[in-house]
């Protein structure tokens, strides 16, 4: 369901630009908001979500989805992790739906899915992989990368079970905002895929803000 | 708990023409793990309907490569799993082919009943009342099997949950299709490289059976034939045929990854013979 914020960007206490290929990891408080927004228009935030105080407890696509009955993220999503908790919840989301069965682009997926021969090109698990290890005070490893979110990314199920990657429902400056219901930490990568036309070919840029928890 | 042994499982025949070289009955609500290797034929049959079978692949030479639904269904544009489809490890390789299925649909988005979902639905049955009668719960027995091999809840993806249609509405929606049960449906797996296989045979998480559902499978193993230039799965979307490629290659030079003076695994055929 598309709903927007009332939050102005002039009241946020950060802001950060994601450049495509790079990763963003920053904790976020109980009760803060996260605004990831879509700069230029169908760019995937490959998006994983962990519980500061426990970060092998993290994000779960499946889990999230059985729980709403529904494969698609949007406006009251609340988003949980492996062992039930809600980590945080969607409040606004001028988009309308976002996906969490597609999984991250990798290096080996990319292989498959395209060509052999593109098996070096940057793709969004190496970007996870060198956050953890440039974050290795936080004791995680590949092991801890599970199935994420693709914010702004389109993948329609069909009724006779198919998987279809359709042009993008997002646009230029169109935004998702949570609210974190836990302490945690959140782990972006922009995503840097070059073969799929969702994004026309063209990587773009994202926006992070957050504010405080009593800001309204 | 009722002892079954191979011989006096209700086991179709057809299955024993097709020269298994062992076959075992799993209770509804168990869990079991094993190492298969490359070129095994891993069948599965739902004896009386309804049964769901959570499985999870790991590479045994190394775990950290496992089971990735999302690039499974990515690289093949499907939501369910049938014939033709391939398991894709994480790394792009091809854990096993579906080369059989009289089901027709296999869920693996939905994850595992969990302990507090089955008593919630059910009611909780102890061991100590119950004994092996009791409400296992496909998240703990997971995490048993995990546990034998030196992984634990960080290393848990999302399952297939053989035997269980999940379909999606246009809006989304998830609904659990409990009439898509057939009794003695098959599922026929070719594993196309070394896989440890963690399964437990407890409730589809979305199952609203108005009792705890205790659906019994058998498991056999046999040889599988060999990958044929036509084969059905290699061939069924160009992504398999680059699937195929990239696990021939890591069985032609990277099979040697187990450490020098290693044990060899313990390979259920071989035990089993």
């Amino acid at each position: 369901m598309k709903q927007s914020s009332t939050l102005s960007p002039s009241t946020a206490s950060f802001t950060r630009r994601i450049p495509a290929g790079d990763y963003w990891i920053h904790p976020v408080k109980q009760g803060e908001r996260l605004r990831i927004v879509d700069v230029e228009g169908n760019q995937a935030a490959d998006t994983l979500f962990y519980n500061a105080a426990d970060p092998f407890d993290r994000y779960s696509a499946v889990d999230t989805i059985r729980a709403q009955r529904n494969v698609y993220l949007s406006t009251g999503s609340k988003l949980l992790s492996t062992s039930g908790q809600v980590l945080a919840e969607i409040v606004a989301d001028t988009v309308g739906r976002h996906d969490t069965l597609g999984g991250a682009c990798a290096t080996e997926s990319n292989t498959v899915r395209y060509a052999l021969e593109k098996r070096t090109m940057h793709a969004c698990r190496d970007s996870y992989v060198l956050a953890l290890q440039e974050h290795d005070e936080l004791g995680l490893g590949k092991r801890d990368l599970a199935h994420n979110i693709n914010f702004f990314m389109n993948v329609p199920v069909t009724p006779e079970g198919g998987l279809t990657f359709a042009d993008g429902v997002s646009g230029p400056g169109q935004y998702v905002e949570l609210r974190a219901a836990m302490d945690i930490i959140v782990l972006i990568s922009n995503c840097p895929q070059l073969n799929n036309p969702c994004n026309a070919y063209n990587p773009t840029p994202l926006d992070v803000l957050i504010w405080d928890g009593d800001v309204s | 708990m009722t002892d079954h042994s191979p011989d006096s499982s209700p086991t179709p025949s057809a299955t024993h023409a097709h020269g298994l070289r062992y076959e075992t009955l799993i209770d509804g609500g168990k869990h079991w793990s094993f190492n298969v290797r490359a070129g095994t034929l891993l069948r599965l049959t739902d004896l009386t309907g309804g049964a769901n079978v959570g499985m999870l692949f790991y590479n045994p030479a190394n775990t950290l490569e496992r089971y990735n639904a999302p690039d499974t269904l990515k690289c093949q544009h499907t939501f369910k799993l049938t014939r033709g489809h391939c398991l894709y490890s994480d790394m792009g390789r091809i854990f096993c082919s579906i080369i059989e299925d009289t089901h027709g649909w296999h869920d693996t988005v939905c994850g595992n009943s969990t302990k507090s979902a089955i008593a919630q639905r059910w009611g909780e049955r102890s061991y100590q009342e119950f004994r092996n009668d009791w409400t296992q719960n496909g998240h703990d027995a997971f995490l048993v099997e995990a546990g034998k091999y030196g992984l634990g809840r960080r290393d848990l993806a999302a399952n297939v949950n053989w035997f269980s249609k999940v379909a999606a509405a246009a809006d989304g929606t998830l609904t659990f299709d409990a009439g898509y049960a057939k009794a003695g449906a098959q599922v026929g797996l070719r594993f196309e490289m070394d896989t440890l296989v963690l399964l437990h045979t407890c409730p589809h998480p979305l199952d609203s059976a108005a009792s705890y559902p205790r659906k019994p499978v058998t498991v056999g193993f046999s040889e599988a034939e060999p990958v044929a230039a036509d084969d059905f799965c290699k061939n069924f979307r160009p992504e398999n045929g680059r699937g195929f490629a990239n696990t021939e290659l890591y069985r032609f030079c990277g099979c040697a990854a187990l450490p020098a003076g290693a044990p060899e695994p313990a390979h259920t055929r071989g035990a089993a013979s």
